[in-house]
């Protein structure tokens, strides 16, 4: 008599949690909005397309140095910038090499070389990648809002890239990025709005 | 014996003490002298100097492998340090930036007499609102966050202007810090040696302390899991030399063993062996001697040939032994009197062939014309006047008659042959004809005894590091350095103009590093008052987002320069820019040499191949020389096949000369070419059928079979009506044979190339020399 009782008595309670299971899960979605899904809905896309307004304050200038173009980013790790105004810019980071073309002049720099330009680049195209590993060597991030709005900071680890970033704040809605805005050590500030095509 | 062989003894004896002397004296070689040319031209003569001397000459390419990226690039990092402690390396890179804060320092506290970009519209009103204009527009760019900090002081971006003509080239892929190979597997490092790429004992010695810092590197870091892979100049010409040298130890090791072995079996004498090896070593040496006082060194390829000396030189005496018999027996006497006319015709004949060779402007060539010459001459001379009279009486070998007579047998019946040989060297023509494009090697690269798999490492490895693989070189000689400078810069607006137009990728020059006294004086000129410059600065910066009064860091940075000396090559150093100055611009042969390596273009339509034929047009007047180091170096070698096979001709001519003149007789003449031409043929065809493409040594191996094949033919042909070489004859043939076929046949097996291409054609070719005079023998 005994074992069945037992018997029944497992079977209630996995009945049980099957059914918490079941109410619990949406409730569980939309808490748990972590840069874990952030990244992995963000690293489903392969390729994307987005003109920029980018706005730059800078303490030596009197006004804010304004710049416009076109981003385009190919997984995994193809970014380019195409600038339009003021002066026609194309910049090309692929791998570890930053290509930018201006004018008749060819710039070529090792993104691990020059902090101030992975500070500005990379961290856009780690995030379009959804490359969390990535991010996460440079910078400590934290995720706030929902799905259709929400806002990563990227706060530099390493303090000598602290010396150049104070702080990366980047919004969005879902897959698609809507303001990148970096702070720099030194009172600089830029903001970078994009708009998808 | 007779008292007549005293002088002969004596003058042998005097003849080895001098040599002896000699050798001892002899500086012995296995470096590119060989194959470099007597007489360069100025082109020529860079391409010797950049191989001998040259800093591509001097690049160790190290790659680490195995364990994991995080040890790879801890023990490059030791490895680094240990080796810049070491002052036999100039340099070493692997990625690590140790130069980059002095080489920033230095650029920029001399930007204004560095830039090319400064001059006095420069500093005008326009020419500063440009600058500045574009130096502000430059901050919406990722790249003026490089330079935003620099701006008060460099508001007109020469900084920029000076950092991005500097880093030209690729550059390697990183990996935890140091240079890694594209797919991430190898660490790299490049180490510049401060001995010279021709001082193979100082490259030794490098390679050495190289392979002792891995050890102790990845000692240190407490791995065994890592290996160490070494490529460069340096290191191909230092193994070359060691192949060389344990090649000619082995090969005269083997072909004495080989010979000796032979005589023995057949005299079955210790006597005769002793006598019979005294004409070879007595050649040997001759041929060291001669080329010694000749060359003033000799070249370890030319011993390695030497060896194939003894297989001649030994068939004299087997002529004179094998004719020999105890006094009293004369039945062969008629053999024995028409002996020693035939061998010094076929000596002849030999020299003859040799001899073309002295005349190559190749030293490599000229060397082994030489030795061949000498050594013939005294090994023939040993035999005929000092041998004779150190037989002991009554010296014979055993009676080789026996053999002989089977031999005459056989050629009997070989004689039906002489059609299927026809056949057979008409098919071998034939064959030649229809591949006459491939039958040569034009590339000098054919004679380089550098294993595919060590090639393919190089080339890897240079390709990873992007290391300078210099091909195309402007060249500026001047009578010193500053005007080697300013003529470098003529040359540069040249080039750079030829940059833009696309029919270039770039160009390396020593004034991009230290521009002549002449261009720093001229900017520093440029340079306004500060009470001008700020005057200048406050109308230059109206309307712009950027007021003058926060640029007057600037105004005191340009007041600074103008009190300033022109940089000299003594404020370069600690820099990076010191080697490369070093490198590109140097003294040689009382006056100064500037080097601009020019980069091909990546991309357009003259993408990794630039327009040779619009650099030469464009530097036409300019008194530079525009040399590619790749078309220079097969030119060289195309000349100098084409002067050997000329030369080769002329050889054969000779030949064909002293036959008229010895046997007065077109048919007999022809009876002795035949079967030397039908071996050539037939052995090249051979080889082409075996995929070899014929370099310079084949070429000689030919004049071998002709100069070797014709002591065969010689004895073989005879007057109409008389009778056929005797059995004994026939029999020193077939030994004399063997002896050769041995001597060369070792080389065949050798890793060399010049050597084994030399042996390959020889050895099977004296075999069909002798078969083919058999078989088209007079009945």
């Amino acid at each position: 008599m005994r074992r069945p009782a037992f018997v029944r008595l497992l079977c209630t309670v996995a009945a049980t949690l099957a059914a918490l299971a079941v109410f619990a899960a949406p409730l569980a979605a939309a808490e748990n909005w972590t840069v874990e899904r952030l990244m992995q809905s963000l690293g489903t896309r392969t390729s994307g397309q987005a003109s920029f307004v980018e706005r730059k304050y800078l303490a030596i200038l009197d006004q804010p140095v304004l710049s416009s173009g076109e981003l385009r980013y190919r997984a995994p790790d193809r970014l380019e910038k195409n600038t339009v105004k003021p002066r026609p810019e194309s910049l090309v980071l692929e791998g570890d090499t930053l290509t930018v073309v201006r004018g008749d002049r060819r710039h070529v720099v090792q993104l691990s070389d020059q902090r101030e330009v992975a500070a500005f680049v990379g961290s856009i195209r780690a995030t379009l990648a959804g490359d969390r590993a990535a991010l996460e060597r440079t910078y400590a991030l934290s995720l706030g809002g929902s799905e259709n709005d929400w806002t990563l900071s990227l706060l530099p680890r390493d303090p000598k890239m602290a010396e150049i970033v104070l702080r990366i704040t980047i919004t969005g809605s879902r897959t698609q990025l809507r303001t990148i805005e970096i702070l720099q050590a030194d009172g600089d500030r830029s903001v970078m709005e994009i708009v998808a095509r | 014996m007779t008292r007549r062989w005293l002088p002969a003894l004596l003058a042998w004896l005097v003849l080895v003490a001098a040599a002896l002397a000699v050798i001892a004296q002899t500086r012995f070689t296995a470096d590119l002298s060989a194959f470099l040319p007597r007489s360069p031209t100025a082109e020529q003569q860079v391409l010797v100097d950049q191989l001998s001397d040259g800093m591509v000459s001097r690049l160790l390419l190290v790659g680490i492998e195995g364990g994991d990226a995080a040890s790879r690039a801890a023990v490059s990092r030791e490895l680094a340090r240990r080796l810049r402690d070491d002052p036999a390396f100039g340099s070493v890179a692997n990625g690590e930036p140790v130069h980059r804060d002095r080489d920033r320092a230095l650029l920029f506290d001399n930007r204004y007499l560095l830039s090319p970009a400064v001059s006095p519209q420069r500093f005008t009103v326009d020419g500063l609102q440009a600058a500045i204009g574009e130096s502000i527009d430059l901050l919406a760019s990722p790249l003026g966050m490089l330079t935003k900090s620099l701006l008060p002081r460099d508001p007109t971006g020469e900084t920029l202007q000076l950092l991005e003509r500097l880093d030209g080239g690729s550059r390697p892929a990183m990996a935890e810090g140091v240079w890694a190979s594209r797919d991430g597997r190898r660490a790299l490092l490049l180490a510049q040696t401060r001995a010279a790429g021709s001082d193979l004992d100082g490259q030794q010695q490098a390679i050495a302390a190289v392979r002792a810092a891995f050890a102790d590197a990845a000692r240190t870091r407490g791995t065994d899991e890592l290996r160490l892979l070494l490529s460069g100049p340096g290191v191909f010409a230092v193994a070359s030399r060691d192949t060389i040298r344990s090649e000619v130890e082995r090969l005269a090791l083997v072909s004495t063993a080989l010979i000796v072995a032979l005589l023995l079996f057949i005299y079955r004498s210790a006597t005769a062996l002793a006598l019979g090896l005294l004409p070879m070593v007595s050649g040997a040496l001759a041929g060291v001697v001669a080329v010694s006082l000749g060359f003033g060194v000799v070249h370890g390829i030319t011993l390695g040939f030497g060896t194939t000396l003894i297989g001649e030189a030994v068939d004299y005496a087997i002529y004179l032994f094998v004719q020999s018999r105890p006094s009293g027996d004369t039945d062969d006497a008629a053999g024995a009197d028409a002996f020693w006319p035939t061998i010094r015709l076929g000596v002849l004949t030999s020299i003859c062939g040799f001899a073309a060779l002295l005349l190559s402007g190749f030293p490599g060539l000229a060397q082994l014309g030489l030795y061949s010459v000498a050594g013939l001459l005294v090994a023939v001379a040993t035999t005929r006047y000092l041998l004779p009279h150190l037989l002991p009486a009554g010296f014979a070998i055993r009676d080789v008659s026996p053999l002989g007579r089977r031999l005459q047998a056989a050629i009997g019946r070989a004689r039906r042959l002489r059609w299927a040989l026809a056949a057979l060297a008409l098919g071998a023509a034939v064959l030649l004809y229809a591949e006459r494009d491939r039958v040569w090697n034009h590339e000098l690269a054919a004679l380089s005894p550098v294993p595919a798999a060590d090639q393919a490492l190089d080339l890897a490895l240079r390709a990873d590091l992007g290391a300078p693989d210099v091909r195309y070189l402007v060249v500026v000689r001047a009578a010193d350095a500053e005007s080697a400078l300013r003529s470098a810069e003529a040359v540069g607006a040249r080039l750079r103009a030829l940059a833009g137009e696309g029919a270039i990728g770039g160009y390396e020059s020593p004034a991009l590093y230290l521009p002549s006294q002449a261009s720093q004086l001229a900017r520093r000129a440029s340079l306004p008052e500060p009470v001008e410059l700020a005057r200048r600065l406050a109308a230059a910066t109206d309307g712009l987002p950027l007021p003058a009064e926060r640029l007057a860091p600037f105004v005191a940075d340009v007041a600074a320069t103008r009190g300033r000396a022109p940089l000299t090559r003594a404020d370069l150093d600690g820099s990076s820019f010191a080697l490369a100055a070093d490198a590109l611009l140097f003294e040689q042969r009382g006056g100064w040499t500037a080097l601009l390596p020019l980069r091909a273009p990546t991309a357009g339509p003259h993408a990794h191949a630039l327009d040779a034929a619009r650099v030469g047009a464009a530097l036409a007047d300019s008194g530079a020389l525009f040399i590619d180091m790749k078309g220079e170096s097969d030119r060289l070698y195309s000349g100098y096949l084409h002067e050997a096979l000329l030369l080769a001709l002329a050889g054969v001519a000779g030949v064909v000369a002293l036959l008229a003149l010895a046997l007065r007789s077109a048919s007999r003449v022809l009876r002795v070419l035949a079967p030397l031409a039908a071996s050539v043929v037939v052995v090249v065809a051979g080889l082409v059928l075996a995929g070899v493409a014929l370099t310079i040594l084949h070429l000689v191996g030919l004049l071998l079979i002709v100069a070797v094949g014709s002591n065969y033919a010689l004895f073989f042909d005879r007057e109409v009506g008389a009778p056929g070489p005797s059995p004994r004859t026939l029999a020193s043939m077939l030994f004399a044979n063997l002896t050769t076929v041995a001597g060369f046949g070792v080389l065949a097996f050798s890793s060399v190339p010049v050597l084994q291409a030399i042996g390959a054609t020889v050895g099977p070719g004296a075999i069909l020399a002798l078969l083919f005079a058999a078989i088209l023998a007079r009945p």
